[in-house]
Order: structure tokens, then C-alpha cells, then sequence
């Protein structure tokens, strides 16, 4: 037990940094995917196609190898990311892929007659999907988005082996510092995620309650 | 559809708006092929590196660890995971209570630190196995949880009235569950349960922290073998042998989703999402039929 109690301040630190790994690249692939959503639903058939073959290639690769092609791919074409922002690059645009599927089937799920009322008012697509389409359509997409984001919490452990100190990465240098203590330093590693999975987890079962539409 | 019914107005805009586009994305195209010729990364030499017997037969071998890899932990985690899912939905407390806390257990924790733990933690206990199977127990241990969650969610998701009917003909619910419940769930869960493996597939890439020679890996000691200027070039074979044979699963499980659709109408199947996160997201039949 010494293991973990005697290095809290390495394990918080740990933590600290898997949630700002989280954070970043949660705000960064809500972005992308919510973009490639609106290219896979609009008018315009380059738009539709790119949408489209970026979620499939990307969907169907491993993180580690984003993560590989970004972090030793790049630099053979003189882009140096190094490991962190790498990482981060890395969940941004695997978890994009998910989102856009995500958010491309709550667009889906909005009835038509919202579109074609903000037609007949005059609206141009990208204001339809602004002002009326996104907005219900995220409030239906909580918990898949919820569930989105708690794998890319657990995905983002993928960093911690490329030397990247989060919670992971900790664990693995206390294991290398503690050989004959491996077992209580990883339980602790897994707490800790356990910690962030279980209230993402809670956090996204109210906010669904709280931004459910009313019947 | 967001946009049927289009006037000569908006028709004209789309007209100028794919011409836009195209010219952006021939643009973005032209820009990498630029940055990686002005790199040196388009010399046939470099490419001509993957017609190299040696590395293809290396490779060829690494796909074969990989599936070996992804089969075993298959099968492992689809009979763990069914085991999982009965004793959940068990009528007993002491079982159910239990085996809940597990699946929530192990469907919390990252699948790496799974691995880890199976590579570090196992041999402490005085548990040694090969690296292979070291990946196939972290594998089997968070795709049992998660697959029990997905076979949960299917037999959930059968009409209450098919248990009750099988419990008024006088069935014990044990017999309820395998005669009447399991082969319809079976069939309604085969999509989502593939796209799970699919996921399983990627995952073996992991293997690559314990030292597990599959693809990444291979590909990793070819790098370091043959020099880094030909990184590029290896990963990018990895990573599309990965779209090619994941792409095929993604396609069976697409056609298995639309017989179905074909077969016991749209109603059965818009039940069933495609995406197990869909079906995860809504465990309670009464949230389904909402």
C-alpha cells in the first residue's frame, strides 16, 4: 500500500493531466465531428464524400496507429508534434469519427418538418442546421456522446505509453520504481479511471434528464 | 432530408458550392502531395520498400498473430460475456449483485491497463503464461464486460409479453430464457455484437506495450530495422491491412443488419442500433420504448 499512499502527488499529478488530455481533446473532436456531421448531411457532394471517407478510414484504424502515424509518420514530412500534442491530435481525430456518426444520427432523428419550417421562413442550410436542426439534435444525442466520451477517457491511456505522464504513464514508471508491488500500484491506476469513468457517467445521466425534450 | 424539393435558386447555389468544395479538396490533396514530394516521401524507392519479400512475409505473419490474437479473445470474451449477461439477469441477489459490480468493474477501467495488468500482475500471483495469451485475458476481461452489456440490453429489449406467454405455458425461467429469449435477442444483437469485435480487432493493437509481435508491432521493428525514412510508408501499410480487414467486418455486419431489416421488417431493427454504445445507451426496455 505504501506504493500508492507513498506517491499521492505523482498519482494526482497523473490524474491532473489525463483530464486535461480528456478536456482538450473532447472540446477538439466535438468540433471536427460535429463539422463532418454537417458535410455528411449537406448539399454538396465533395462535402457529402469527404464526410463520409474520412469516418470510414478513420473508424476502422487502431488508435495506436493514428497515434504511430502522428507521432513518427509526421516528422518524416517535417512535422515534429512531439508526444503530448500528438496524443492529443491523435483522440481528436479518432474520436471525431465517432461523434460525427453520433451526431449525424441525432441530426436524423430531428422530424422534417423542423427543416422544411425553417426553409419556408427563408432560411439558407447552414442557418437551418444552426438555429434549428443542431440544437435538437444534440439534446438527443447525450447519452451516446456520453458514452463517446467515457471510452475516449479510457483510450486516452494509450498516451501513458508513449511516455506521456498521465495516469497511465505513472503507473507504468511506479511499477519499473515498485517491481514487487505491481499489483497495488495498477488497482490504484484503476481506481483513478474508475473515479473518471463512473462520475462521466453520472455527469451524462443528468444532463440528459435535464436537457430531455418533454413529451 | 434536410433539403429535398430544391428550387432553381438554391440549385444554382449547390452548383457553385460543389465547385467550391472540389477546389478545396483537390487543394487540401495537392498540398499533401506537395509537403510529402518536397520530402522525399513519394521516390518510388520508398514505396517499392513494401514489395520487399522479406518485410511482406513479415508482415503477413504479424496479420496472422493479430488475428490468431483477435480469434481467441473472440470466442474467449463471447462465452465469458454470455455467462456475464445471464448471471446479471439472474433472479438471485447474491449472483446478480456480484456479477453487475464486475461487468461495471472491468467496462470502467482502460483496456490497456487490462493488458498491463495481465502482462505485470499475473506472474505475481504466480501466473505465467505467453505473451499471447497475456493480451487474450485483458482482452477477454473488458470485452466480456461489454459484450454482456450488449447481450443484457438484447434480451431486455424482447417484448415482455414472449416471458410472460413462456412462464403462463408453465416454463421454468431458466428454460424461458434459452428456448424463447436468447434466439430472438441472438438475431437482434448480431450487428451490434460485431461492431463490437470489430472494436475487439483494433484493440489487439495494444499488444504492441507487452512486446506482442502482431501488426503495429512488426511494423515498429521493421521501422527500427530498416531506418525511419521509411516509417511513413510501414505505418501507413499497417494501418490500411487494418481498414481492409475491418472494413470487411463493418460490411458483414451492415448486410446481416439489413436482412434483418428485409426479413422481420423495420420494426425489429430500428430496436437495434448498429453502434453497441447506441444499445448501451438504453438498457431499460422502458427507455426503448419511449
Amino acid at each position: 500500500m505504501d506504493a500508492i499512499f507513498g506517491n499521492l502527488d505523482l498519482y494526482l499529478r497523473g490524474f491532473l493531466e489525463t483530464l486535461r488530455l480528456s478536456v482538450l481533446a473532447a472540446a477538439g473532436s466535438l468540433l471536427l465531428g460535429t463539422l463532418l456531421a454537417a458535410f455528411r448531411v449537406s448539399p454538396i457532394p465533395p462535402l457529402r464524400a469527404l464526410g463520409a471517407t474520412y469516418v470510414e478510414i478513420v473508424r476502422n484504424t487502431p488508435l495506436t496507429v493514428v497515434f504511430f502515424l502522428l507521432a513518427f509518420g509526421l516528422p518524416q514530412v517535417g512535422l515534429t508534434l512531439g508526444f503530448y500534442a500528438a496524443a492529443v491530435a491523435a483522440l481528436t481525430l479518432y474520436t471525431a469519427a465517432f461523434v460525427c456518426e453520433v451526431v449525424r444520427s441525432g441530426i436524423n432523428s430531428v422530424s422534417t418538418g423542423q427543416a422544411e419550417a425553417a426553409r419556408a421562413i427563408g432560411f439558407t442550410f447552414p442557418q437551418t442546421l444552426r438555429h434549428v436542426v443542431l440544437p435538437q439534435a444534440f439534446r438527443t444525442v447525450v447519452p451516446p456522446l456520453g458514452n463517446i466520451y467515457i471510452a475516449m477517457v479510457k483510450n486516452s491511456a494509450i498516451a501513458g505509453a508513449f511516455g506521456v505522464s498521465e495516469l497511465l504513464g505513472v503507473g507504468k514508471r511506479l511499477t519499473v520504481t515498485n517491481p514487487d508491488a505491481v499489483i497495488e500500484v495498477l488497482l490504484g491506476v484503476g481506481v483513478a479511471y474508475l473515479v473518471l469513468t463512473l462520475s462521466l457517467g453520472l455527469f451524462f445521466g443528468v444532463l440528459e434528464r435535464r436537457v430531455a425534450i418533454a413529451h | 432530408m434536410l433539403y429535398d424539393a430544391i428550387g432553381p435558386r438554391t440549385r444554382r447555389r449547390i452548383r457553385i458550392g460543389t465547385g467550391l468544395a472540389t477546389v478545396a479538396v483537390l487543394g487540401l490533396v495537392a498540398f499533401a502531395l506537395a509537403r510529402l514530394g518536397s520530402h522525399g516521401q513519394l521516390e518510388g524507392e520508398r514505396w517499392r520498400k513494401l514489395a520487399d519479400p522479406d518485410l511482406r512475409s513479415l508482415l503477413g505473419t504479424a496479420l496472422g498473430n493479430t488475428l490468431k490474437a483477435a480469434a481467441l479473445a473472440m470466442l474467449l470474451s463471447t462465452a465469458v460475456g454470455a455467462l456475464l449477461a445471464v448471471g446479471r439477469l439472474s433472479l438471485h441477489t447474491w449472483i446478480r449483485v456480484p456479477v453487475g459490480i464486475f461487468v461495471e468493474f472491468f467496462r470502467g477501467l482502460p483496456l490497456l491497463l487490462l493488458i498491463l495488468f495481465a502482462a505485470l500482475g499475473l506472474p505475481q500471483l504466480g501466473l505465467s503464461f505467453s505473451v499471447l495469451w497475456y493480451l487474450v485475458i485483458g482482452l477477454t476481461a473488458y470485452n466480456g464486460a461489454v459484450l454482456a452489456e450488449i447481450f443484457r440490453a438484447g434480451i431486455l429489449s424482447i417484448d415482455r409479453g414472449q416471458r410472460e406467454a413462456g412462464l403462463a405455458i408453465g416454463l421454468r425461467p431458466t428454460q424461458v430464457l434459452w428456448i424463447i429469449l436468447v434466439p430472438q435477442a441472438v438475431r437482434r444483437m448480431l450487428p451490434a455484437l460485431i461492431s463490437q469485435l470489430v472494436t475487439l480487432l483494433k484493440d489487439t493493437s495494444l499488444g504492441f506495450v507487452i512486446a506482442y509481435p502482431e501488426l503495429l508491432r512488426t511494423g515498429q521493428g521493421a521501422v527500427e530495422f530498416l531506418g525511419s525514412r521509411y516509417a511513413l510508408q510501414i505505418y501507413l501499410a499497417v494501418a490500411a491491412i487494418y481498414i481492409v480487414v475491418n472494413y470487411a467486418l463493418s460490411s458483414l455486419a451492415r448486410w446481416l443488419d439489413r436482412r434483418q431489416q428485409r426479413r422481420y421488417g423495420s420494426g425489429t431493427a430500428s430496436a437495434v442500433a448498429i453502434d453497441p454504445e447506441d444499445v448501451l445507451s438504453n438498457p431499460d426496455p422502458a427507455a426503448a420504448s419511449r
